[in-house]
């Protein structure tokens, strides 16, 4: 019973299934149950939210990630899964705060910087990010450096992802690291970027912690830093 | 039924109704005068029955009529030619079925090269700094049954190739005139299950062919009705002339019943006029005069209208296939042959460039996107075509097959229906409404239902060279190392038994 069900969680991850109403890759899924329904069953049928997380859902995501590295999936797949790990991980997060484990894999506070419009990278990454069982908190777009900083402090983040599509708003980047050193904060948050002007040489130039080339190889990055006991 | 190839939606016209009168009643009037000059003698007899005036001439060393055929004449072949033909095929999924009154275009191959060109990649070393690098290298080979039979078994696996017409001329020692059409169309249906199209050279073997292809088809009413292979005569030698031994060809398969492509391939500026009304006029009059004999030799017999006209290069007067005017002719032609309601055989996606690479790319690219908006039935020449028409590329044939999916995905229908309207309606709002305001969700579905063209497959990583001929060469690899479809042994057997000329060294399953 217990397997069972967290088996068809990991398979409406792959399916990219939030709900009974999604359709999924395959035919023949319409009116069955997705992943909010199943979570809320297996924690009708006392399964412990660990398992769930570990085995259902974050398995899935793995799953899903090495059939994206295959080229079997593509990133809509990548993303309809991130969306039906997101619909999990709110029937759980009642069980979750009780249990203390609200921060999931950590906490991160996503902004496009300031004058900067676009968001698609960013909401690629924020929806890859909560799908891989962090807690994201998304600022949206045009998001002035003091504001970032402010929002990090208040929700007590770890991790600052910052994005931006153009060459003439990239430098505000760096503005988000210094308003960290001016507020004594830099050693307990990290900053990661990315968007297409940005690179490895570039965040080492401005003092951030990491480069994500892509929204996957973003994620790698948040999981490297925050696994190394900076919390 | 076979649903090969793609139908262009709205077909462009490139000529106005009146335009096409005008190109019409200038053919007409060429072949009342001056009318052509035939060399065979029972084609003038069959047109001087039908009501065609003939007065006899020498040329050379030969006996020549000079044949006004008049317009009631023409008329005639084009009411009994039939709107519909099927090009048959060893698998019958992959027929291909032509109604000159819907258009569908079907892409294939052809025609005889005579060289293999094939990528070896080579590693070399920088003189500079010593960075070792591979690059393809070009190997040209002259053709043979082996390169025959690779070409084959590559255009079995290429799924944008609807029809074979062999691409490689073979120069083998022990093939010789008496054996060759016998040899070449057993090679091309030993290695392909769609339609084989291709022309006889010595008309003794025409019988021998065909009885292959009963053997294949399963009897000859059998061969009627699914035409495994299916023939190309030029008949016509530019300007007006028609060749007496391929007009024999031309009768003979008349009466059989089996298909058959009228080729006509003049040259602008030299062997037609260069301008688009002289050179479609001609190559018009050409074209019909083929079917008129067709129609003579067995009124309704499946013909198929086929105009392969090309432009002179001005500095040496070789073809020149790349260029804007090859696609005003071709265009123009197909629009003739839709007016008559007679299927069209047409041409695009030729070389001009020796080697594939970026010349190569532009020029194909130019003319196969171009020419099937005019929605001829057949596309051929389009598969490994370089240095006009004189070598076939696999590689190159590899990422034809990929540019002309895309050529076919850009004529899929545009999905705009008062259904689609509400589910699209539904779909923002869904999306409007939620985190992210993302489409991943329908995007997904499309990529799931096909509805996603899965872009450019050859591309490379390297930040400094060009990796899609070493790509292409890979894909090519892969592709070779694919099971052939040969025969059945009792068939192969039947065949060898039956099919004098026959090199034995052919058959797959020879101990």
């Amino acid at each position: 019973m217990k397997e069972e069900l967290i088996e068809r969680i990991v398979e409406n991850v792959l399916q990219g299934r939030r709900d009974k109403d999604d359709e999924g890759i395959e035919e023949d899924y319409a009116g069955e149950p997705g992943v909010a329904e199943l979570v809320q069953e297996a924690l009708d049928n006392g399964i412990d939210t660990n398992t769930i997380l570990l085995e259902g859902l974050s398995k899935g995501m793995e799953q899903v990630g090495q059939k994206y590295e295959t080229g079997e999936y593509f990133i809509p797949d990548m993303l309809t899964a991130a969306e039906a790990v997101e619909a999990g991980m709110k029937i759980m997060e009642p069980h979750l705060a009780g249990e203390g484990e609200s921060e999931g894999k950590g906490k991160v506070i996503m902004a496009t910087v300031e004058k900067d419009l676009h968001d698609i990278g960013k909401n690629l990454v924020s929806i890859m990010l909560k799908g891989s069982g962090f807690n994201v908190v998304d600022l949206g777009i045009d998001v002035p450096a003091a504001r970032i900083v402010e929002a990090a402090e208040e929700e007590k983040a770890e991790l600052i992802g910052l994005s931006a599509l153009l060459n003439t708003t990239m430098v505000n980047m760096e503005d988000v690291v210094r308003e960290l050193e001016n507020k004594g904060l830099r050693d307990k948050i990290k900053v990661i970027i990315g968007g297409a002007p940005t690179s490895d040489d570039f965040a080492a130039e401005i003092g951030a912690d990491g480069y994500g080339k892509d929204a996957f190889a973003a994620i790698r990055v948040a999981e490297k830093l925050l696994s190394g006991g900076n919390k | 039924m076979s649903q090969r190839g793609v139908i262009v939606g709205k077909p462009y016209e490139r000529l106005s109704q009146e335009q096409v009168e005008i190109i019409n009643r200038t053919s007409l009037d060429l072949l009342k005068d001056p009318g052509i000059l035939c060399y065979h003698e029972e084609s003038v007899s069959m047109l001087e029955k039908a009501g065609a005036k003939v007065k006899a001439t020498r040329e050379g060393e030969h006996d020549a009529w000079w044949v006004s055929i008049p317009e009631k004449v023409v008329k005639q072949a084009l009411d009994t030619a039939p709107s519909k033909v099927t090009l048959g095929a060893r698998n019958p999924e992959n027929q291909v079925v032509m109604d000159a009154e819907v258009t569908r275009i079907h892409f294939g191959s052809g025609s005889e090269t005579n060289y293999w060109l094939e990528i070896e990649p080579e590693t070399f070393s920088s003189k500079k700094d010593g960075r070792e690098q591979v690059f393809p290298v070009m190997k040209k080979s002259r053709g043979n049954l082996g390169f025959l039979a690779r070409s084959a078994h590559l255009a079995n696996n290429l799924e944008n190739l609807d029809f074979f017409i062999r691409n490689v001329n073979v120069q083998d020692e022990d093939v010789t005139t008496e054996n060759k059409d016998v040899n070449v169309f057993f090679t091309s249906l030993n290695n392909i299950t769609k339609p084989v199209v291709g022309g006889i050279a010595d008309f003794n073997q025409l019988k021998q062919v065909v009885g292959m292809a009963e053997i294949i088809a399963g009897g000859r009413e059998e061969l009627v009705k699914n035409p495994v292979t299916s023939f190309i005569t030029s008949v016509i030698k530019s300007p007006l002339q028609v060749v007496a031994e391929t007009a024999e060809k031309l009768i003979e398969i008349a009466r059989m019943g089996l298909p058959v492509v009228i080729s006509t391939s003049p040259q602008g500026g030299s062997t037609a006029p260069i301008d688009e009304l002289g050179m479609v006029a001609q190559v018009n009059a050409e074209a019909l005069t083929g079917i008129v004999i067709n129609q003579l030799a067995n009124p309704g017999a499946p013909v198929i209208y086929g105009a392969v006209p090309v432009r002179a290069r001005m500095d040496d007067l070789h073809d020149m296939y790349g260029v804007p005017e090859f696609c005003h002719y071709n265009m123009a032609c197909a629009q003739m042959a839709r007016h008559y309601k007679v299927p069209c055989y047409s041409t695009a996606g030729v070389g001009d460039a020796k080697v594939p690479g970026v010349q190569a790319a532009v020029e194909k690219m130019f003319t196969y996107t171009a020419v099937p908006f005019a929605a001829p039935d057949l596309l051929h020449y389009a598969f490994g075509l370089l240095d006009k028409t004189q070598t076939f590329s696999p590689e190159q044939a590899v990422l034809d097959n990929h540019q002309i999916g895309m050529v076919k995905f850009l004529h899929r229908e545009s999905g705009v229906t008062a259904e689609a309207a509400e589910e699209t309606r539904k779909v923002v709002r869904e999306v409007m409404n939620s985190p992210y305001r993302m489409y991943a969700r329908h995007a997904r579905k499309m990529l799931r239902k096909g509805g996603i063209f899965e872009g450019f497959p050859f591309e490379g990583e390297s930040d400094d060279q060009d990796e899609t001929l070493l790509k292409l060469h890979e894909r090519f690899k892969q592709i070779e190392g694919e099971e052939p479809e040969h025969l059945p042994e009792d068939m192969c057997k039947k065949i060898f038994d039956q099919t004098p000329g026959l090199l034995p060294r052919l058959n797959p399953h020879a101990k």
